[in-house]
């Protein structure tokens, strides 16, 4: 009994350290795309919309 | 038709969050840039419903997913094989959807059924909170907790990670890279 339970103690503290790193895994996948910033065809459409264009099907 | 400016500011500040989140839900991006497109230009046709003073980021998120969700209902009722489809796209353009260090990740991710990924996404990466997830998702916070737990413990599954050290390059960069601040 005394070596099941210091296994699950174990599990616990890798299960938080595995957490840990899927955390920081999902975070820099995601932080990737964001570091991209904003692609020109969004601001473009922005302007376009802006300028009343948009309703005559201007696209790049 | 002319757009607030600061309308259009808050917009364009969410644009490369809204993109990360979309390019997690369908794995590739000229499909993830199409839906965030569609996401402004629904805002925009609706932005008398935005109530002023609450999280515009949150309001995109919420728009972005639905439209997702009934772009998704209607490809499925197309085609079978929808969640094949999208592990399928994921493995045949790492170049397009990130760099390939994170394929593994990617791959397991993909692998989780939609409404878990969603929901840890917006909690472990947008930096929403479990509440603020709720609303986007329209469910309770309870639903949501139990989702981002179910995700973990899959993912963790899917790497069988047995050591923790094995798991990834990029961890120290990342580490700063928390909160909810770039909202």
């Amino acid at each position: 009994m005394q070596a099941e339970h210091s296994s699950h103690k174990r599990d616990a503290r890798i299960g938080k350290e595995v957490q840990s790193k899927i955390g920081q895994q999902l975070r820099a996948l995601y932080d990737d795309v964001v570091s991209q910033g904003v692609p020109d065809r969004f601001a473009d459409l922005l302007n376009r919309l802006d300028a009343g264009m948009a309703d005559k099907g201007t696209r790049e | 038709m002319s757009v607030d400016p600061s309308v259009r500011d808050s917009i364009l500040a969410a644009v490369p969050s809204l993109r990360a989140f979309a390019i997690s839900l369908c794995g590739n991006v000229d499909r993830a840039d199409d839906l965030v497109q569609e996401t402004m230009l629904r805002a925009l046709a609706n932005i008398d419903s935005f109530q002023p003073g609450t999280n515009m980021s949150a309001w995109l998120f919420t728009i972005l997913r639905n439209h997702f969700r009934s772009e998704y209902r209607k490809r499925r009722r197309e085609v079978e094989d929808a969640d094949g489809r999208y592990s399928d796209t994921l493995r045949s353009q790492p170049e397009q959807t990130g760099r390939v260090e994170f394929e593994e990740f990617r791959e397991a991710l993909s692998k989780l059924p939609q409404d878990q990924r969603e929901a840890l996404i917006l909690v472990g990466a947008s930096g929403f909170s479990y509440e603020e997830a709720a609303k986007i998702c329209e469910c309770a916070i309870g639903t949501i907790k139990s989702r981002v737990n179910r995700a973990r413990t899959r993912l963790s599954e899917l790497l069988s990670i047995d050591n923790a050290d094995d798991f990834g390059p990029d961890v120290t960069t990342r580490a700063v890279l928390t909160g909810n601040d770039r909202y």
